[in-house]
């Protein structure tokens, strides 16, 4: 007898279970507007060409050792990245009061926050404390903090079907009125799922609320560069939480914008009150990566650390990122007037005002399900569009089959 | 003053740098050349020709568990990645059955961060079972099936399939023997680790041939492997965790488990060491290539084994040292108790394991007399 034959088979993740359908269809026009990469407007992958010159000079260089980094990660990767985040001139920094953990991508880096937070926030051990994702968030968000062991996960009013934009109004009053010292999941820019963002007005309420409720501020900041096309204007928030004094932390992610999916380059980026409490955190983060991966992989963090620190490298950088920011601009601009031309009922603003690689649509599951199943157009059930999934090729099909989508099916 | 590197557990060369393989580095040239290879997220169970791979690496190519589809083979970011995923996943599978939450017996001793591993994945009853017998200077095989032999039902025993850390003391054929039909025996679940796979006899899968016993004889195990060491890939974390199950219909329900607690973990691994390690091991000339290079490895490694033998027996230092080159890999357990590890340290800058054992490549040309003379002055400076 297996000790295993009463394990239940898991449901499987939907968003890999879209690729898996649009894979296996023969249709000859059929768009994925799942994927889950940057997509050139040919649909292919794209190797960032700095990353490439970054590898080459990686891969030739003798001097470099090969031993195990440490626990907490390649030093010059924790510093430059948590840096990018805050600005060179954050006071923070000077004030020696950021450290870094260096982590399997951006999920890694939620990941070990999230057990900290369970070993030491709000007592010891206390998996009673709420966290608050937002309401529609990363699918995988909850499961993080589950998994870490927190028992009470709750959603934070965000989107508003009506309006097709951010209910402030909900967000602000689930603030006031959750129990205090909760932990709230922040997106910092290019809200994943909806592409909505708060107002930088809007940012500077919800901050004064989270101050004087002893709020956690826990941000996801996984698009820098990739919103806006701009690291300083994607940082705002963040930069702001830490002006105000807030003690954070920041999970990082460097898959998309610097396209390096595979190679898992993320970090956990803390912000404390002073360097001796920053001292003691850093020490038991140690302990918890110890137990997780204990050191993490190189590569990745190598081509980062090389890149941000090199002046050349940088600026090449901050130029492939902004190919891919304002190819996503564009495919946002040119659906929206498609839509408006072909008289799509309904408004269609929201596409260009959202922000980074998705798009809520607004589309309801029936209008979805007869994109997938009628024109072989794949999208989340949700009404989410990945616009890299989009191309110059493809704009007009996808436009038009809205458009029906839309009109036949209520 | 050189450190006698434990610490860092990365094997070193004669110059005391770390020990690069010159294949490992013609093919990363390689990979970074290639154009096919896309920037893509992989699935959460990671590089699907590294997996296949590393599977029959461990299980041989031949085995009648893969043939029967009833293997999951998970590429991890590194050896203690394996192990936590390997721990998650007993933990949950227990979960179900609602009764269990351990015991999980490990070696005394054993790698420090081994408790730390199970009880992160919330398993909170760890226990131990008899290993090193530092009298014997030997692994104690009598104690070790006493304390086993009380082991609840559905344990999980946590065993060295080879190169034991810290005490480089491996179970012979014969022992594995005895301890399998226990296994059967007890209904106890083996949880095998191959931290540093192919350094023991230069050959990946001679040195995991416990595991091929094991599945022989139709067990259930876990088994967590590390290609680090033997590819020079220390930075790379190439790990990887196998899972043996009774029946292939059980496959898919474990895997879709494996799925999910790899996803609230790390999403997916990362690809880069994996790559160089699936390339190698699918092409017979790289193959043999590398073979050359580790061969070298184990040899070198054994030479140090032999010298720092001879010299200890020069200087007259107190005790027995067979063991050193009856043993193999790249731990060796001194024997030291500790008040000498902290004198080696404290007065000779010579750093030991806290459990009196060491990294024998860290010991080189240069530094060999001294470390042999420390050892000598530590056993016999009344402290």
């Amino acid at each position: 007898m297996s000790i295993f034959c009463k394990v239940p088979q898991a449901a499987p993740v939907a968003v890999f279970k879209l690729t898996q359908d649009f894979t296996k269809d023969q249709f000859p026009t059929k768009v994925n507007l799942g994927v889950g990469a940057y997509r050139t407007d040919e649909g292919q992958t794209w190797v960032l060409p700095v990353v490439k010159r970054a590898e080459k000079i990686i891969v030739s260089d003798d001097r470099l050792n090969h031993e195990y980094l440490p626990i907490l990660g390649l030093p010059e990767f924790r510093s430059s990245v948590s840096r990018i985040a805050l600005g060179d001139d954050s006071p923070a920094i000077q004030e020696n009061r950021v450290g870094a953990v260096q982590c399997l991508g951006g999920t890694g880096a939620l990941r070990i926050g999230a057990e900290f937070l369970r070993c030491f926030y709000n007592g010891n051990n206390n998996t009673k404390t709420p966290i608050y994702v937002s309401a529609p968030t990363w699918e995988n968000h909850g499961a993080v903090f589950t998994s870490a062991g927190f028992q009470d996960i709750r959603p934070y009013k965000y989107w508003d079907a009506q309006t097709r934009g951010l209910d402030f109004v909900g967000f602000l009053s689930d603030l006031e009125s959750c129990p205090e010292r909760s932990i709230f999941v922040l997106h910092a820019c290019a809200h994943n799922p909806t592409g909505t963002d708060p107002t930088q007005d809007q940012w500077k309420q919800i901050a004064q609320v989270m101050m004087r409720r002893k709020l956690f501020v826990f941000f996801d900041f996984a698009y820098q560069g990739f919103a806006s096309g701009n690291l300083e204007n994607d940082a705002w928030a963040l930069r702001y939480f830490v002006s105000r004094g807030f003690e954070l932390f920041c999970a990082q992610s460097f898959s998309k914008n610097f396209g390096l999916y595979n190679e898992r380059v993320g970090n956990l980026t803390i912000v404390s009150r002073d360097t001796d409490n920053l001292k003691r955190v850093l020490s038991q983060m140690e302990m918890i990566v110890r137990t997780t991966w204990s050191n993490p992989p190189s590569q990745g963090a190598r081509v980062v650390a090389l890149t941000l620190t090199s002046p050349e490298l940088f600026s090449e950088w901050k130029d492939n990122v902004k190919t891919m920011a304002d190819r996503i601009l564009l495919m946002r601009s040119q659906l929206k007037a498609k839509l408006q031309a072909l008289g799509t009922p309904g408004t269609w603003d929201h596409i260009t005002e959202q922000i980074g690689m998705f798009s809520f649509t607004g589309l309801n599951p029936k209008q979805v399900e007869y994109l997938v199943k009628e024109k072989h157009i794949y999208l989340m059930s949700s009404g989410r569009i990945n616009m890299c999934g989009l191309t110059t090729k493809n704009i007009d099909y996808v436009a038009e089959s809205i458009h029906e989508a839309v009109t036949v099916v209520q | 003053m050189n450190n006698v590197g434990q610490l860092t557990s990365v094997k070193w060369d004669e110059e005391g740098k770390t020990f690069e393989l010159h294949l490992t580095g013609k093919i990363k040239q390689q990979l970074s050349a290639d154009p096919t290879l896309r920037p893509e997220y992989l699935s959460s169970l990671g590089l699907t020709k590294f997996t296949q791979r590393a599977t029959e690496v461990a299980l041989g190519k031949r085995s009648q568990a893969i043939l029967e589809n009833r293997v999951l083979g998970v590429h991890t970011p590194g050896f203690t990645a394996a192990m936590r995923l390997g721990a998650e996943l007993l933990r949950h599978w227990y979960d179900v059955n609602a009764a269990w939450c351990g015991p999980v017996y490990l070696s005394s001793p054993c790698d420090d961060s081994l408790a730390g591993i199970f009880q992160a994945a919330g398993i909170q009853d760890i226990r131990e079972y008899y290993y090193w017998d530092d009298k014997q200077r030997d692994i104690c095989l009598d104690k070790l099936l006493e304390d086993l032999e009380t082991a609840p039902e559905q344990s999980v025993v946590v065993l060295a399939a080879s190169a034991h850390c810290p005490t480089g003391a491996d179970l012979s054929q014969n022992q594995w023997a005895v301890i399998t039909q226990l296994i059967l025996r007890r209904r106890l679940f083996p949880f095998l680790m191959l931290p540093a796979q192919a350094l023991c006899y230069g050959d990946l899968e001679r040195d995991a041939w416990p595991v091929q016993l094991c599945a022989s004889n139709g067990i259930e195990l876990l088994c967590a492997q590390s290609f680090s060491h033997c590819f020079g890939l220390y930075g790379e974390a190439v790990g990887h965790l196998l899972c043996v199950l009774k029946h292939n219909s059980l496959l898919l329900s474990v895997q879709s488990q494996a799925d999910k607690i790899v996803k609230s973990l790390w999403s997916q691994p990362s690809v880069g060491g994996a790559r160089v390690v699936a390339t190698v091991l699918s092409n017979p000339a790289h193959l043999v290539e590398w073979q050359g290079e580790v061969k070298h490895i184990v040899e070198r490694c054994m030479l140090i084994r032999e010298v720092l033998r001879e010299r200890l027996r020069l200087l007259g230092t107190p005790g027995c040292w067979d063991h050193l080159t009856q043993q193999r890999g790249l731990y060796c357990c001194m024997g030291l108790n500790g008040q000498q590890v902290e004198f080696l340290s404290k007065w000779r800058h010579v750093y030991l394991l806290p459990s009196g054992c060491l990294n024998v490549s860290a010991i080189n040309g240069r530094n060999l007399s001294y470390v042999a003379e420390s050892i000598h002055l530590a056993l016999t400076t009344s402290l």
